[in-house]
C-alpha cells in the first residue's frame, strides 16, 4: 500500500531531466516550485509521444486517429474527475491555466450574477490572477471588492470574513494556500460558513493541487481552478471544475468551433458541458502530459509526499532560525512548503541576486501579490518554496547561500 | 577620458575576475561610490519604474554643457549597476548620451540585467539618461 511507504525525494530526483544541470558551475538548487515546477520524464515523453503518433483533433473527425485522439482526451477528463472526486465529469472544463479559469467565472458568472451594488469578496492573500479579474469586474459593474484582512502571521483574519459575508457577496473567491506565506486556508470551514447564506465559493488551487488530497465533493467549493505547471505537468494547461448546476446557468466565455452544436447564420444553439466552455482546439498534448504528471505524483502517495515536504520545511525553518539572520515574513500554524523571508536588512534583490549566482533558484520581489506585500511593509521578499524532488542537502545548500550573502552584503 | 575609453575601463575591471561572485563583489564595492541624489530629489518624481529595487536619478545640466547624474537604490547590487551608467553617462555632452551604445554591459557578463524581465530595470534607468539627455539637448538648442 503506497499509503505506508516512506517517500524520500532521493526516490523521484532522476527522474527529472532538468534538476541534472550545473548552473555557474554549481549544481542547480531549484527552490521555485511555487512559480512552476520541473516536469518528469515520464510527462515529457507523454507530450512527446502525443505527437510522435497521436496528433489529430478530436471530437470531429470520424477516422482512426481522432477516434483514439479523443478517446484519451475524454480519458483524461475521467481521470481527473475520479482523482479530484467530482461527481460528474463534465465538470471538469480545460483550460489554459489557474487564470483563464479564473477569468472564465469572472467573465461568465460575473456577467449574469453580479450588479452594480454587488459584493464580491476575496482576501488579502490572493495573487494577482484571483484579484485582478475581480477587482476589473467590479469596476465594470459597479459592484463592490470586499478585502479579508491578513494577521500579521499570515492568516485568513475568519472574524473578518464573517463580518464580510454578512454583506451577502454574490461570491466568495480565495486561494486555498498561499503562493507567498506558505498557508493552508481553513477552506473547508469558509466555504461551510459561506454556504449557510448560499454564497458560492470559488477556491484558486494553483499552489495546492501538488501537495495536498483533494475531495471536491466533500469540499463542497463550488469551484475550483488549478494550472497544470505547478503540478508537475505541462505548461498551457489548466483546468475549472464548476459544480453542474453553476456551470449549466452560466453563459459561454469563449464562441467558436467545438462549443457549438448547431450553427445558422441567425443563431448558434451551444453545445453542452463541459464542451460549452471548451471553444476552439484544446491543447490536447498537455492534457494528456496533465494527466500522466498527476498519475506520477500520486503514484507515490500524495500523504506520503506532503509528509516528506512537511519534514523538509521544518528542517528548513530550523536551519534557517540558527543562522540568527532570518526575518520569516508570515508563520501560519498551518503551513506548505513555501517560505517568504529576508536576510539580515539586505534588500531581497540584493540576496537573490547572490543566492542565484550559488546555483540556488529563488524567487525575489512581490510574487504576484503586490497589496499582501504592501502589508507586511518589506520592498519584496525572497521566497524558497519546495517540491517533491527537493533534497536534505539542498537546504544545506540553501543555508550556505543566505550566509554568503549576507556576508557579502553587510 | 571617452565614453568609449570609460567602457574599455570598466570591461578591463570586470575582465579581471572569473568568479561571478567576485563580478558581484566589485559591483557592490562600486555601489558604494555612488554619486548620491540630493535627499530633496529623492522622490517619486525621481523614482525609476520597472525596477525590482527602487532607483532615484536626477540628472543636471553644468554650465560646462555637460549633464551631471546623481542616483541612489535601496539594493546595494543595483547601486553598483547605476553607479557603472553614470561613470560611463556623467559629464558628457546631450549628444555624447545619446550616441552611446550599451554593449559594455554585455562584454562584462551583465547581459542578462539587459533582457526586458530582468527587474532591475536597467534598461528603465539607461531610458531614463537618455530622456534626460534628450531634455537637455532640447534646452540647449533653444
Amino acid at each position: 500500500m503506497p499509503a505506508q511507504t516512506v517517500f524520500k525525494a532521493e526516490m523521484v530526483r532522476a527522474d527529472f531531466p532538468a534538476l541534472q544541470q550545473q548552473v555557474f558551475n554549481r549544481p542547480l538548487v531549484y527552490l521555485d516550485n511555487a512559480a512552476t515546477t520541473q516536469k518528469p520524464q515520464v510527462v515529457i515523453d507523454r507530450v512527446r509521444d502525443w505527437y510522435e503518433h497521436e496528433n489529430c483533433n478530436i471530437h470531429r473527425g470520424v477516422h482512426h486517429l481522432s477516434q483514439l485522439a479523443t478517446e484519451a482526451f475524454e480519458g483524461a477528463r475521467q481521470y481527473i474527475a475520479g482523482l479530484l472526486n467530482a461527481k460528474h465529469s463534465h465538470e471538469i472544463i480545460f483550460t489554459r491555466g489557474t487564470t483563464e479559469s479564473i477569468n472564465l467565472v469572472a467573465s461568465s458568472f460575473g456577467n449574469k450574477f453580479i450588479n452594480q451594488g454587488d459584493h464580491v469578496l476575496i482576501s488579502g492573500m490572493e495573487h494577482h490572477s484571483n484579484l485582478v479579474p475581480w477587482q476589473q469586474l467590479c469596476l465594470s459593474k459597479g459592484a463592490i471588492l470586499d478585502i479579508i484582512d491578513i494577521t500579521s502571521e499570515g492568516e485568513i483574519d475568519l472574524n473578518h470574513y464573517e463580518q464580510l459575508l454578512a454583506e451577502n457577496p454574490k461570491i466568495v473567491a480565495i486561494t486555498h494556500l498561499s503562493n507567498v506565506l506558505g498557508t493552508i486556508n481553513p477552506v473547508e470551514e469558509m466555504i461551510r460558513m459561506a454556504h449557510i447564506r448560499d454564497i458560492p465559493v470559488l477556491l484558486d488551487a494553483a499552489q495546492s493541487v501538488a501537495h495536498l488530497r483533494i475531495d471536491l465533493q466533500k469540499l463542497d467549493c463550488d469551484f475550483f481552478v488549478f494550472s497544470g505547471h505547478k503540478a508537475y505537468a505541462p505548461m498551457g494547461v489548466g483546468v475549472l471544475y464548476g459544480k453542474e448546476e453553476w456551470l449549466n446557468k452560466m453563459p459561454p466565455y469563449q464562441f467558436g468551433g467545438e462549443m457549438v452544436d448547431n450553427v445558422h447564420f441567425e443563431q448558434t444553439v451551444f453545445n453542452e458541458l463541459p464542451f460549452r466552455f471548451e471553444a476552439g482546439t484544446p491543447n490536447v498534448g498537455a492534457v494528456l502530459g496533465l494527466e500522466s504528471a498527476l498519475r506520477y505524483l500520486h503514484s507515490f502517495g500524495i500523504e506520503n509526499i506532503l509528509h516528506y515536504e512537511d519534514q523538509l520545511l521544518h528542517y528548513a525553518i530550523k536551519r534557517m532560525e540558527s543562522t540568527g539572520k532570518i526575518r520569516f515574513i508570515g508563520r501560519p500554524k498551518n503551513h506548505a512548503a513555501v517560505i517568504s523571508f529576508l536576510v539580515g536588512d539586505t534588500h531581497p534583490y540584493d540576496a537573490g541576486t547572490i543566492m542565484d549566482k550559488l546555483g540556488v533558484a529563488v524567487r525575489t520581489g512581490h510574487h504576484c501579490a503586490q497589496p499582501l506585500i504592501d502589508l507586511f511593509n518589506v520592498p519584496g521578499t525572497i521566497r524558497a518554496s519546495f517540491g517533491m524532488y527537493n533534497t536534505y542537502e539542498e537546504v544545506d545548500i540553501l543555508i550556505g547561500a543566505i550566509e554568503r550573502a549576507d556576508a557579502m552584503l553587510a | 577620458m571617452t565614453i568609449q575609453e570609460t567602457e574599455q575601463k570598466i570591461v578591463d575591471e570586470f575582465s579581471a575576475f572569473d568568479d561571478w561572485l567576485d563580478k558581484y563583489n566589485l559591483l557592490i564595492e562600486m555601489g558604494k561610490d555612488l554619486p548620491l541624489i540630493d535627499a530633496r530629489y529623492k522622490t517619486n518624481n525621481h523614482l525609476i519604474s520597472g525596477c525590482q529595487s527602487r532607483v532615484w536619478l536626477h540628472a543636471e545640466l553644468a554650465d560646462d554643457g555637460k549633464v551631471y547624474f546623481t542616483a541612489d537604490s535601496d539594493a546595494v547590487i543595483t547601486k553598483g549597476i547605476v553607479n557603472l551608467l553614470i561613470r560611463v553617462f556623467s559629464g558628457r555632452t546631450p549628444d555624447e548620451v545619446l550616441t552611446a551604445d550599451m554593449a559594455f554591459i554585455d562584454k562584462i557578463g551583465l547581459r542578462e540585467h539587459l533582457s526586458p524581465t530582468r527587474s532591475n530595470g536597467l534598461i528603465s534607468m539607461v531610458k531614463q539618461i537618455k530622456l534626460y539627455a534628450q531634455v537637455y539637448k532640447l534646452k540647449m538648442n533653444n
